[in-house]
């Protein structure tokens, strides 16, 4: 039964065959398709105030922002692009935004990777206990707030942290250090902080993905001689495409986005070696007080992060049914 | 027939222990830290010989947890029933009334789908302002609940979806009238995604830090998330409460967690895949 032909007021008119077929039932669902046609608008209703008063709306007046010089109080100078274009010479402001991208390799590139490699060597995790303690041990990460990884990394790698104490028990005392506070390693730490909350996320979902695929391609690809090595370059990799474009997907906004960690475990230090674009807008918005510039960044921003994630959403998607 | 040998297998489990070790390490080093006596330096991981338990209570204390627990649950309450049910609504009107005009409205709320959350912060705050709710639960709960929006309509559209016209179709020749439908037949059957929605929206909201530190100044109004960003802020320096404190305001979650675990992880994977 072609239901969806009379009960889609907008199709109706374009396909009379179909009504054709179906005239018994006809009266009832013309009238519903013209009145609750548009009545039904009162269940979306709601949902698209809500969203456009605490979403667009906002997202309409930072683009405004973007536009003046403004402290917050006083009168605002429209300043036309002039903070756009601070925000592509200021070599502070560019900085910040390549240290976001230097956490992409962080919080996204070592996930899924190291998620490809647990997850092909796992295939299918085992449904006993052994499996499901597993699967909850690693959500721990996603089910904490940030804060709470950011407060608990922050200890682990400071002077007497755990990591150096590790180091110390391995004969590698010389290169213990204040992970997060030296110049080198601090950006690298926060990175490892990012790795450790989205690796469990990863993992199980590239194993979800890798249970699903039919295991004759398998033993196809054993019997053809495949190690595990073109065993996973043949038949995991290309039947996980949609799985790794969410972990790329998820991981991504989370990188380029960042703000909990950072802001608990550096507050971007030292220097501004760990300022991430998030931080840089709070401050530059709620401390420094020049809103323009801070709503500019905010919107590249978001041009960043859609510029990201599009191209994989399209390249991973589209044979999706 | 299975052709994965043994040998893969053991590297598979070491592999997933040594994940295991690795995600529980930053829990047992704060836990064995939040033990030691306080006014200690204490180092990485070592369990105290005489383990300060009496501490979690003093964090209790100092943290003014009570409060901040009632302020958590406040927002969750204020945000959760709402966006769920006006999520649902929405997801049954674009999904299954297909309402003229319907694939706009989702297009524009699509757009939410990637929002970096900075991108909106700095207009919100002026906008509580202007509206008198800046330090109220208020500022944190109503632009949260617009927030979830493009991600709750477009999980239960993708559940309204899948219900078949047939059973609207009965039920509106045995004469029930649109909101008749929607509560009697189709809230019931989509009881498993309004389920695990709730899971969602619970999480992200205790979890919600930055909303809550910009648009409340008093720590006691604010999430479970952001209050300990204000006792981190006051404990910085005092390590044992400060990791006492912290693994008493993940415990919520935590307990919350191990309960619903299963709904949890089936919400966390399908709302990853669907998001």
């Amino acid at each position: 039964m072609t239901s969806a032909v009379g009960s889609t007021p907008s199709g109706a008119p374009t396909r009379a065959g179909g009504e054709d077929r179906q005239a018994p039932v006809r009266p009832h669902r013309k009238r519903w398709g013209r009145t609750a046609g548009w009545l039904g608008w009162l269940w979306v209703l709601p949902a698209l105030i809500m969203y456009g008063f605490f979403v667009l709306r906002p997202l309409v007046t930072t683009v405004q922002y973007s536009l003046y010089r403004w402290n917050g109080i006083g009168q605002a100078e429209w300043v036309g692009l002039h903070n756009y274009l601070t925000v592509v010479t200021d070599s502070d402001l560019l900085k910040i935004i390549s240290n976001a991208f230097i956490l992409i390799i962080f919080f996204s590139f070592v996930p899924v990777c190291l998620g490809l490699l647990v997850a092909s060597l796992v295939r299918r995790l085992s449904a006993g206990p052994f499996g499901t303690v597993v699967r909850t041990v690693l959500f721990l990460p996603q089910v904490i707030p940030l804060v709470a990884a950011g407060i608990a990394w922050t200890w682990l790698l400071s002077t007497d942290g755990l990591v150096n104490q590790i180091l110390r028990a391995v004969g590698l005392g010389g290169i213990t250090r204040a992970w997060l506070g030296e110049f080198d390693t601090a950006l690298p730490s926060v990175g490892v902080i990012g790795t450790w909350v989205m690796l469990g996320l990863c993992t199980i979902l590239l194993v979800t993905g890798m249970s699903k695929i039919d295991p004759a391609l398998y033993e196809a690809a054993r019997i053809d001689g495949a190690g595990p090595v073109r065993e996973f370059f043949a038949v995991t990799l290309p039947s996980l495409r949609q799985e790794i474009g969410v972990c790329l997907t998820v991981t991504i906004i989370a990188a380029l986005a960042s703000f909990d960690i950072v802001y608990i475990s550096t507050s971007g230090g030292p220097g501004i070696q760990t300022t991430v674009p998030g931080l840089e807008i709070y401050r530059l918005a709620f401390s420094q007080r020049q809103v323009g510039l801070a709503s500019a960044l905010a919107v590249v921003l978001m041009v960043l992060v859609l510029a990201c994630v599009l191209p994989i959403q399209r390249l991973t998607r589209e044979d999706k049914a | 027939m299975n052709l994965t040998s043994r040998g893969e297998r053991l590297t598979g489990r070491i592999f997933l222990i040594a994940l295991v070790v690795v995600t529980l390490l930053p829990f047992l080093s704060m836990l064995s830290a939040a033990l030691q006596p306080r006014g200690t330096v204490p180092t990485g991981l070592a369990w105290p010989s005489d383990p300060q338990w009496g501490n979690f209570g003093a964090a209790f204390t100092a943290a003014n947890m009570g409060v901040l627990l009632q302020s958590s649950l406040l927002i969750v309450v204020g945000v959760v029933p709402i966006g769920v049910v006006i999520a649902t609504m929405a997801g049954f009107g674009l999904g299954h009334l297909r309402v003229p005009g319907g694939p706009i409205a989702f297009g524009l709320l699509l757009l939410g789908l990637t929002l970096p959350l900075e991108a909106v912060v700095t207009p919100l705050y002026y906008q509580m302002r202007d509206l008198g709710l800046l330090n109220t639960r208020w500022a944190i709960i109503l632009p949260l609940i617009g927030l979830y929006m493009p991600f709750s309509v477009f999980w239960m559209r993708a559940h309204f979806t899948t219900v078949p016209k047939e059973l609207s179709e009965a039920a509106r020749v045995d004469g029930s009238n649109t909101w008749q439908l929607f509560w009697r037949i189709h809230v019931p059957l989509a009881r498993p995604a309004i389920a695990s929605l709730t899971i969602l929206l619970f999480l992200w909201t205790w979890n919600q830090f930055l909303l809550a530190i910009v648009l409340v100044d008093d720590a006691t109004k604010r999430t479970m998330a952001g209050a300990l960003g204000a006792f981190q802020g006051q404990w910085g320096t005092d390590l044992v409460l400060l990791c006492a404190g912290s693994l008493l305001i993940l415990t919520p979650t935590l307990i919350v967690f191990l309960i619903f675990q299963r709904q949890f992880i089936k919400a966390l994977i399908q709302g990853s895949l669907k998001g």
